[in-house]
């Protein structure tokens, strides 16, 4: 079965019982046991959920994983897989992070003796240089953000193969549609379920897949006792947009690659950051002080935080994904009012170029 | 205005556009941006929602506190605040505790920790030592209902420069505010007395301090483990009957405990006279899956403080993360159960276990 049937055959596009045509929303906490030897499949909705296992289930079968874990955010998801790292312990994480995933092992994480590095994880030389010898994981994002720069998995699988690392990957801006980083190495793969899985800008959730029965059980044992799972109405319309992810992506990615070009031929625009996959393009204007009359002048993009929607979405990451990191630190990133973060929606191309070809106009007229 | 009143009115007079009585459910991930530099006040979800803000609010103002956090879970909610600590950090812990405050503080962090009968001023005060750093108490332990005096408790902590955490799970605001007495955390499993109809999981920490809550909040946004927005609206509908059904479990588990005092097979009731939960030792550990399996209005499920009764066996179910030897010394035995009691009429209640415990008319076990 093709990717885009599998999306929709899950083996729970009908529900046992009733024939429902989509998985049952088990709003509840508990579940009545036939008997006390006898235990039922479901005990507690944090330990499991019939709704939550229907999108764990599916989360795993398209990443080609063993096992999948729903959280309540990506970052539940990833704060929870680095919760199976120990105090001593180093990581090497790319450097061209998402602010938050910064935060939380800078501000969060460090309380817990968890060491970071990060590197150009573009550049396997660079990540070799960063181990050291107390290092256990790596941490990659499949397209970095904001720059959109692509890290190679199986480069980074050989290396933690190497050196006995666990691998941890960040798959949210290409999805299982465009890369599956367990069949590449990985131990882990993890989403913002918020973005193009759920695909609607209407839920925050998190996923993780795991293809060694062994960490399987590690990390359900670490999302049950830390509890952030994911509620089972989320559940539902998470799946709900899985549905459609493919349609969604092929149309995203076609805008992506053509905005990309016609941007790189605008002299409004000092330069393009678009790695020719994906549907994300991140662009600098050629002018600093062109940035809010720009915003400002868009009509289709939301201007706002988050990324892979139906709705195309801009983002300026100094002061919004990045709005986490210290002022030094994304001066040191490069990362300034001018970087404009696209997340390219399933609108038709002709209207986001019309739309940002009047703003652009407007902005350059203004400085 | 009375504690009743204000839960009523949980989630009222939160829509600006219609002024829908009831708080809709902003069911968005992210929030549009008015121009650069400017916010509505919502940006993300995960950082903030305006039908969980509706939820924290409500439940700052039922414990009396100046800030509130809404959770996936009660296990995140603590999570939360025990990320609030780091490994030269030292705390004192009830030891009669929920078995899962026992296994993140065994298998997942590695604070420093110490376990004590906290009923116990003396016992408490020697384990305190200069690296202590907080007491982590329940208001009414788990299963062996025990009640600490938790204005001494802050007394105490107050003294030794120690925040005092309080898990108000089994009591909740309507019987205990353990923030009036000098607690500085309140924590809830809000799946349940709080959100009551045994559909919801999530959590809640409550602070009087707002620089705690700052803090705290730090945590919850950047480890992202917030309350979904119809998990939030569900918890809000469930606190509008909190207090009516605060009354009802009392009253009911006040006449079971009464009956059961006085039944042959049983042995032991933990009964404090406050809550609708209550525990009882049965005389022998046969009638234990005699029991669950017979009961056919009570369900034997996992959880608690629904509007369902619910019957569940501590040694296997909530405690089994605990050793052993450590169920046994606190009196978490094969033959204690522990009994949610909820709002049905209490004969039907006492009917119901009556014939539980006896088996088929005229006695006999299976």
């Amino acid at each position: 079965m093709e990717f885009g049937t599998r999306l929709l055959h899950t083996g729970h596009e009908v529900d046992r019982a009733t024939g429902a045509a989509a998985v049952p929303i088990y709003q509840v906490s508990t579940f009545g046991q036939p008997g006390l030897s006898t235990p039922g499949p479901y005990d507690y909705a944090r330990s499991g959920n019939p709704t939550r296992r229907a999108l764990e289930d599916i989360i795993a079968d398209l990443e080609g994983g063993v096992r999948g874990f729903a959280f309540s955010s990506g970052l539940a998801a990833l704060s929870s897989a680095l919760m199976l790292f120990s105090a001593g312990d180093h990581l090497v994480v790319t450097d061209d992070c998402y602010g938050g995933t910064y935060r939380l092992l800078t501000r969060v994480l460090s309380r817990f003796g968890i060491t970071v590095s990060f590197a150009d994880t573009s550049d396997p030389d660079a990540v070799r240089r960063a181990l050291q010898p107390n290092t256990r994981g790596l941490l990659i994002e499949t397209i970095s953000n904001p720059f959109l720069k692509r890290t190679d998995v199986r480069a980074m699988a050989e290396i933690a193969r190497e050196h006995g690392l666990r691998l941890l990957v960040d798959n949210t801006l290409l999805s299982p549609c465009l890369c599956r980083p367990l069949g590449e190495g990985a131990d882990i793969v993890i989403h913002s379920a918020t973005k193009y899985l759920g695909g609607h800008s209407d839920l925050i959730a998190g996923v993780a897949a795991v293809r060694d029965p062994a960490l399987a059980d590690e990390l359900y044992f670490i999302q049950n006792a830390v509890g952030a799972v994911l509620g089972p109405h989320e559940c539902f319309l998470v799946m709900r947009g899985i549905k459609t992810l493919k349609l969604r992506m092929e149309k995203q990615v076609a805008t992506a690659a053509r905005i990309a070009e016609w941007l790189r031929g605008r002299r409004e625009v000092a330069e393009v950051y678009y790695p020719g996959v994906g549907a994300m393009v991140t662009f600098r204007l050629a002018r600093e002080a062109m940035a809010e009359p720009f915003v400002q002048r868009l009509q289709l993009p939301l201007l706002g935080v988050s990324l892979g929607a139906v709705e195309s979405l801009v983002a300026v990451p100094a002061r919004h994904s990045h709005a986490a990191l210290q002022p030094e630190e994304r001066r040191r990133r490069g990362i300034t009012d001018d970087l404009i973060r696209f997340s390219v929606g399933i609108e038709e191309p002709a209207d986001l170029l019309a739309d940002l070809e009047q703003a652009l106009v407007y902005a350059a007229e203004q400085v | 205005m009375k504690l009743a009143t204000a839960l009523v009115h949980a989630g009222v007079r939160r829509d600006p556009a219609y002024g829908a009585v009831s708080v809709p459910v902003y069911q968005s991930a992210t929030f549009q941006h008015p121009a650069l530099g400017m916010s509505t006040g919502y940006d993300y979800s995960r950082t903030g929602n305006p039908t969980r803000t509706a939820l924290e609010e409500a439940l700052a103002r039922a414990e009396g506190g100046v800030r509130a956090l809404a959770f996936s879970s009660g296990m995140a909610a603590i999570t939360c605040v025990l990320r609030l600590f780091g490994p030269a950090d030292h705390l004192v812990v009830t030891e009669d505790l929920y078995g899962g405050t026992y296994r993140l503080l065994e298998q997942v962090f590695s604070l420093p920790h110490t376990y004590v009968d906290t009923t116990d001023l003396a016992a408490v005060r020697a384990v305190i030592r200069p690296g202590t750093r907080a007491i982590l108490v329940e208001s009414l332990t788990n299963p062996r209902m025990k009640r600490a005096d938790l204005a001494a408790l802050a007394d105490l902590c107050r003294e030794h420069g120690l925040l005092l955490i309080v898990d108000n799970t089994f009591l909740t605001p309507c019987l205990c505010r353990p923030l009036e007495l000098g607690a500085d955390i309140v924590i809830h499993s809000a799946t349940k007395y709080l959100a009551g109809h045994n559909d919801v999981v999530a959590g809640a920490v409550v602070v009087r301090d707002a620089g705690l809550g700052e803090r705290l909040y730090f945590v919850q946004n950047a480890a992202g483990m917030a309350l979904g927005p119809q998990d939030s609206w569900l918890v809000i509908r469930g606190l509008k009957t909190l207090a009516l059904r605060m009354e009802r479990h009392q009253q009911n588990a006040a006449r079971i405990a009464g009956w059961l005092r006085q039944h042959p097979l049983v042995e032991d009731v933990l009964y404090p006279g406050v809550s609708g939960m209550l525990s009882f030792t049965v005389t022998d550990p046969d009638l234990v899956p005699q029991v669950l399996r017979r009961v056919k209005l009570i369900l034997f499920a996992e959880s608690l403080g629904g509007v369902e009764t619910l019957i569940t066996f501590p040694a296997v179910q909530t405690h089994a993360d605990m050793p052993a030897e450590v169920r046994e010394r606190l009196g978490i035995t094969d033959r204690l159960l522990r009994l949610s009691v909820g709002i049905e009429d209490a004969d039907d209640l006492i009917a119901d276990l009556a014939q539980a415990l006896e088996g088929e008319a005229g006695g006999g076990r299976e």
